[in-house]
């Protein structure tokens, strides 16, 4: 129990996949600006994250390197998971939209969009590398899909406020957001060893 | 060699496995839409502004597809054209609709207007209006920050001289911007009327005149001029009925403060 909530704390503020590893970012820039869309955004990612990793775990440990050690095919792992993530999220939204329209059109087009983006498929391999068992991976890639949601929504409220003033012409647009974006991503800083002192 | 085949079997059969999966998926599970949308969706000119109240041009065509909208004049960027093609493709009877600009309701440039304050707040409308009507003295005028302009899709609004102008070469008529103006002094203008009344402030003739000198007195003399019946006086304010109005600027010559202009719209385009 004490590792669990360790894994999500730590995937939430310590290892923010957006503001401390900063994978996702295109997202993160896209799609921050009302926070209407980042909901909707950061749940589909939170979806397919937990999705992608159920499926890669068990490939990575069953067919990539088996147990019996016959051979051996790390080194195949990043082209293994983007296409199994991207096949798996076409066919997740084939489901939807049969099945669920309203959560189909809830997720629109931020789920096609989320197809190989960086941060899911982050979040498996680093699964791997941490030896992570089945479970755990599950926790992490929850917790990181959650760090993600608070990253954007975080952002969002920045970005509106950002919006409502006069910014210097030369800074006006892209160049304030990725200000912004780094201060937020320095307030981060400040949990680094914040949560192996409260659980470690 | 034994890991490369191993590697290359292994990717493969896995693509083959995945592509086979989404096939049959999209095969089994395919939704049925309705094979009147692509044709519908084709008629319509594809601007998404959401002046016919659906979330862009796909929305509009679902529902007209489902049966759920049965009128098909809706779409105001489209015009007529895209009414007639509707009606070929439902085989509904069409209904001319003509082109509409829109036009701000305001002539309080800033040699014009009189100025109670000055504004340093929030760059937009809506916050402007919130403080104290705004920075002018007449609180119907337009307030000069664009919000109009933001939300145009043909980016047909410029700002100049302290207010809004429309362009209606390059307006389509979506009506977004009436929404938008917390001042409500938008207006959409069929083109062949021509004469329109840029004022909306509701004061009575003395208060206007201190406000701004180009704003509406509601003198009456344009009432009197009409001969078609199409103008009057509520509230201080002269309003142009169109469906009366054959467009002679009879009221425009007249006007005693210039706020009733005459502008052939549709020669423009």
């Amino acid at each position: 129990m004490k590792s669990a909530v360790l894994i999500i704390m730590t995937a939430v503020f310590v290892n923010n996949y957006v503001l401390q590893q900063f994978l996702g970012i295109c997202p993160f820039l896209g799609v921050s600006k009302k926070l209407n869309q980042a909901t909707g955004m950061s749940i589909a990612v939170i979806f397919v994250m937990c999705l992608a990793t159920a499926v890669t775990w068990p490939i990575q440990y069953y067919l990539l390197t088996p147990a019996s050690g016959a051979y051996d095919l790390g080194f195949m792992q990043t082209v293994v998971f983007i296409l199994v993530i991207a096949a798996l999220v076409q066919l997740v939204e084939i489901v939807l939209k049969r099945y669920i329209p309203s959560l189909h059109k809830s997720l629109g087009v931020y789920l096609p969009l989320i197809t190989t983006n960086c941060a899911v498929l982050g979040v498996c391999i680093a699964n791997i590398d941490a030896e992570y068992t089945f479970g755990e991976a599950m926790l992490n890639s929850f917790g990181s899909g959650l760090g993600f949601f608070l990253a954007m929504v975080l952002f969002s409220g920045v970005r509106s406020r950002i919006e409502g003033n006069d910014v210097t012409e030369s800074f006006n647009g892209l160049p304030i957001t990725l200000i912004a974006a780094a201060i937020v991503s320095m307030s981060f800083f400040g949990f680094t060893g914040v949560v192996e002192n409260l659980f470690g | 060699m034994n890991t490369i085949l191993i590697a290359v079997i292994s990717v493969a059969v896995l693509g083959l496995v995945c592509g086979i999966m989404l096939a049959v998926a999209s095969k089994v599970m395919a939704v049925k839409e309705d094979e009147r949308f692509p044709a519908i969706r084709e008629c319509l000119p594809g601007a998404n502004c959401g002046a016919c109240g659906y979330a862009g041009c796909d929305g509009y065509a679902k529902a007209l597809a489902s049966g759920s909208e049965t009128r098909i004049n809706l779409c105001v960027p489209g015009a007529s054209a895209t009414v007639s093609a509707l009606s070929d493709v439902l085989g509904v009877e069409s209904e001319e609709k003509e082109r509409q600009v829109a036009v701000v309701r305001c002539r309080g440039t800033k040699d014009a207007a009189e100025y109670k304050a000055e504004y340093e707040g929030i760059l937009s409308c809506a916050a402007a209006k919130m403080y104290y009507g705004g920075e002018g003295k007449c609180i119907y005028r337009c307030l000069g920050y664009g919000d109009c302009a933001k939300v145009c899709p043909e980016d047909a609004i410029c700002l100049e001289n302290g207010i809004a102008h429309v362009d209606p070469r390059v307006c389509i008529g979506c009506g977004l911007c009436r929404k938008e103006c917390p001042n409500g002094i938008i207006q959409l203008v069929p083109v062949s009327r021509r004469v329109m009344v840029l004022c909306r402030n509701r004061d009575r003739g003395a208060a206007t005149r201190k406000e701004c000198k180009n704003g509406c007195i509601g003198c009456m003399k344009c009432v009197k001029t009409c001969e078609h019946d199409a103008i009057h006086v509520t509230g201080n304010l002269a309003e142009i009925d169109y469906d009366k109005c054959v467009g002679c600027g009879k009221c425009a010559e007249v006007c005693t403060t210039g706020c009733i202009v005459s502008a052939d719209l549709s020669q423009i385009k």
